[in-house]
């Protein structure tokens, strides 16, 4: 956890419809360029997170520090002025931008939100922006239904740029898009990070994408940090059970076509799960009496943190993951 | 030939959205249908279950089942055969349930509406929620009370209870997390296996159609641009559309994490 | 499914606007109509045969008439020309319900606009006060103050604006709401715009679709309303010509001279349901899930 961290987030804890969707999450994203990937499924509590951070849920406990400044105590004006400092996209490409609004004048509005600016300047800002992510500066007059989903995606990315955030939220962003705009979606966020030296905290449920973008990888499972740690590290080799079958869960292209089979423990209902200690426990190949009474805390096992109390042996006894094919291109 | 689609064509007033050529399924076969949004994939399969004119369209051309023909087909025809001889799952399973009923009076409803009486209802339920490995209980529960994987393997096993010979399952997976997703994959497998079900599987998730489907036809706007066995369409593709979409899947450990 | 249904409500090019009237006869004709009641109604002291008429004119010598060339409605117990007060009855029924739904909307939509894009307090507060001129019933309304101000059109008007303008408030109040829970506006607040501009810029112009299908649905309403308290002696006295007013002066001698009650009482009906097609009309092309069976 190191001082110059620019997002600290320390015990953060939300309450949602009686049960704790986020239960004592804790991690750090550094200054830019850097990634911090969040990783979940249904339940996980990594949207929650991600909103936490933006100040869009009220949290019952814990810190959301930026450079200092700790986000959550801060009311009204300030809050409001403090919000450039951090931006969110969001998964939902259909209702993300006012369906009455020239992309233009959204943007031309997001500019000047915190400046003032003579009317050449925000038009120019508008058009800078439009190229940095890989639109048309004519694309400024047309309205969202106009545009493809990847496009709105693209104008909701310059909008959170606008107010030149250091740090970028990005909720599921390429989830709601075909496969081929993903692509490049990902594609303009690697330039972003490049060339803005952003930092940034992706939200996504897809492993691929996160190894992608992200130094470091925060897993989640049912609103408690599983394992985190060097993306690398954590998905050639993961620890945590939880992890482990979430990575053999994943669909892999080549390796389906090799017919290999991975079938995971069957979910049961939430409810059943919350009485153990470690939520986990109920679906654990190596669940003990220990985890069904005391919770893991994260502790560090092979160059990454992990809450589990049998990771050693959860690491020791996977097969290791069949050599993958680099990224061919098919031509 | 369990289903034989021949020059489907299927427009909204003068907009040709579906022009597909030719699509067939064998007894017991899994044929994947791959696109992205405005592929016509959807269509297709709502085509073959005659609710596509219901949606303003015209459909034009030859869905066979078994050698009869569906367009055109009476609508107390169609009737019978959907659900019983050709069933359909979403991709939002907790939504293809009525909100009001209990899932297991849906059920019974559905099996006797096709012609079975009150207790056979009853046990065909039971049997199919054992092959689907769900317990009986939850035939007892409304839908928004069942998880998403729960809810779709429900909606499998009511395939199954009504004994359908052909499954068209639409994005069944893509609003599942990934664990759920495997297993679901794995019990359309099963199925196949035991019931002898022939299954249309329609993705976007080409990975996921890698792992289960024989045969598998890439869409585009309305168009099959290449059909084939699964393994000589995905690793040796002919088409630079399919090319592209093969290319744009996220693959895990092919490019290192950023330093 | 997703690649059939439409999910926004979009304002509509002129090209597909004729399209559209085309795919549904029943709001074109409901349009012309409206359109003809409203020029007519404009037109009036052009069109009007004998425009004294609507005034203070009275013509002893030729009261009850039928109708007939020169008085294609007839004439009244004072001899007055029915068509001339007929067609400036439209002035003022259009003229009223004018001015109650313009000050409805006006009072309504701010009111439920931050009512439902603020929530909590600011909400609770807002949507008692309006519950509160919900309770009123426009009737014992009018009685009561005609009682205090005396019977005029104003004073009715008066009546039926405070009786309406709840209703108004209760729409737009859930039509923000939704808005506001839209990505785009909570997208605002992340942004740190200030949530007046959010309200003004983004809330207020996408929260109007239904209050304009309202409004135009109802001016049949207030139509029918002045009318009714008219007939009932607590909105327009004589002379002036409003349409309820002269069905009451006219009931006496439904069955002899018919024609007193018969063409003010067609001219509501006719009037009413113009514009209640029209509101639906407008509904139906502007609901986005009507809107996607149009090819």
């Amino acid at each position: 956890m190191s001082e110059t961290a620019l997002l600290e987030v320390r015990g953060l804890t939300v309450r949602y419809a009686g049960s704790l969707a986020v239960d004592d999450v804790s991690f750090d994203v550094a200054r830019g360029p850097f990634g911090v990937g969040l990783v979940g499924e249904s339940g996980s509590g990594k949207t929650t997170i991600a909103r936490a951070i933006v100040r869009l849920v009220h949290v019952q406990r814990g810190s959301v520090r930026f450079e200092g400044t700790d986000v959550l105590a801060l009311r009204s004006d300030v809050l409001r002025r403090f919000r450039q400092s951090t931006q969110i996209v969001f998964q939902d490409t259909d209702g993300t931008l006012d369906p009455r609004m020239r992309v233009g004048s959204a943007l031309a509005e997001a500019v000047t939100a915190h400046r003032r600016l003579a009317r050449t300047m925000v038009v120019a800002r508008v058009e800078d922006l439009l190229c940095e992510v890989g639109l048309e500066p004519e694309h400024r007059r047309r309205f969202p239904h106009e545009l493809s989903g990847g496009e709105r995606q693209r104008v909701a990315i310059a909008r959170a740029l606008a107010v030149e955030p250091r740090l970028l939220v990005l909720d599921e962003p390429t989830s709601a898009l075909d496969v081929t705009v993903q692509a490049r979606i990902l594609e303009l966020i690697e330039r972003l990070r490049g060339a803005r030296a952003l930092s940034y905290l992706l939200i996504s449920h897809n492993l691929a994408v996160i190894e992608r973008l992200c130094e470091t990888t925060v897993v989640l499972y049912r609103g408690r940090v599983v394992e985190t740690g060097p993306t690398g590290v954590l998905l050639t080799r993961p620890a945590h059970p939880y992890t482990q079958a979430l990575r053999a869960a994943v669909p892999e292209l080549e390796r389906a076509l090799r017919r290999s089979v991975s079938v995971a423990p069957d979910a049961p209902t939430i409810a059943a799960e919350t009485t153990f200690a470690c939520r986990y426990a109920l679906r654990c190949p190596l669940a003990s009496d220990r985890c069904r009474s005391e919770v893991p805390l994260l502790r560090e096992v092979n160059g990454r943190q992990v809450a589990c109390h049998h990771a050693e042996n959860a690491f020791a006894q996977q097969d290791p993951l069949p050599a993958l094919n680099r990224k061919e291109t098919y031509s | 030939m369990k289903l034989l689609i021949r020059d489907l064509r299927i427009s909204f007033g003068e907009r040709t959205v579906v022009a597909l050529e030719q699509l067939a399924i064998d007894e017991g076969e899994i044929v994947g249908l791959v696109g992205e949004s405005g592929s016509g994939k959807s269509l297709t399969a709502l085509a073959t279950l005659g609710l596509a004119e219901a949606a303003g369209a015209t459909v034009e051309g030859s869905i066979r089942l078994n050698g009869v023909e569906l367009i055109g087909l009476s609508a107390r025809r169609m009737r019978d055969i959907r659900g019983r001889r050709i069933a359909m799952i979403f991709q939002n399973p907790v939504s293809a349930f009525t909100p009001v009923s209990r899932v297991g009076d849906v059920f019974i409803r559905a099996l006797r509406l096709h012609g079975a009486s009150r207790g056979d209802a009853n046990s065909r339920a039971h049997v199919a929620l054992r092959k689907t490995m769900l317990s009986p209980e939850l035939l007892h529960r409304y839908p928004h009370e069942l998880s998403g994987g729960q809810a779709q393997r429900i909606a499998i096993a009511l395939a199954v209870a009504l004994r359908s010979e052909l499954l068209l399952a639409d994005e069944p997976t893509s609003a599942l997390d990934v664990t759920v997703q495997a297993e679901i994959v794995e019990l359309l497998r099963f199925l196949r296996e035991r019931e002898g079900m022939s299954l249309l599987f329609i993705s976007h998730d080409l990975a996921v159609v890698a792992q289960l489907c024989d045969r598998i036809a890439v869409m585009r706007r309305g168009r099959a641009v290449e059909t084939g066995l699964t393994g000589d369409v995905l690793l040796r593709p002919v088409d630079s559309y399919t090319r592209e979409l093969i290319a744009a899947v996220p693959r895990l450990g092919a490019g290192k994490p950023p330093s | 499914m997703t690649e059939l249904v439409t999910s926004e409500v979009r304002l509509m090019p002129t090209s597909s606007l004729l399209r559209t009237v085309r795919a549904n006869p029943l709001l074109g004709v409901a349009a012309a109509l409206g359109l003809t009641l409203v020029l007519l109604a404009l037109l009036a002291p052009v069109l009007a045969p004998h425009p004294g008429d609507a005034g203070t004119a009275t013509h002893p010598l030729d009261t009850f008439l039928p109708p007939s060339a020169d008085h294609l409605f007839g004439t009244d117990p004072v001899g007055r020309d029915m068509f001339t007060r007929v067609l400036y009855g439209a002035r003022v029924s259009l003229a009223v319900s004018a001015v109650v739904i313009s000050l409805s909307i006006l009072i309504g939509l701010p009111v439920g606009v931050v009512a439902g894009t603020l929530g909590g307090i600011a909400d609770t507060v807002l949507m008692r006060i309006t519950d509160i001129f919900l309770a009123f019933p426009a009737l014992l309304l009018a009685l009561a103050l005609v009682a205090v101000l005396g019977p005029s059109v104003t004073n009715a008007t008066i009546a039926i604006t405070i009786t309406w303008w709840p209703w108004y408030a209760r729409l737009a109040r859930g039509q923000a709401a939704s808005v506001a829970g839209r990505p785009f506006v909570v997208a605002c607040r992340v942004l740190g715009l200030s949530p007046a501009r959010t309200i003004i810029r983004h809330v207020l112009p996408n929260s109007l679709t239904p209050v304009i299908v309202q409004a135009s649905a109802d001016v049949g309403g207030v139509i029918l309303t002045s009318a009714a308290l008219s007939f009932l002696g607590l909105g327009a006295q004589d002379p002036t010509p409003e349409w309820g007013l002269m069905v009451n002066q006219g009931q006496a001698y439904l069955t002899t001279q018919w024609w007193l009650v018969t063409f003010p009482g067609s001219a509501i009906l006719i009037t009413a349901l113009a514009f209640n097609l029209l509101g639906d009309g407008l509904r139906d092309m502007l609901d986005p899930r009507t809107r996607a069976r149009q090819p």
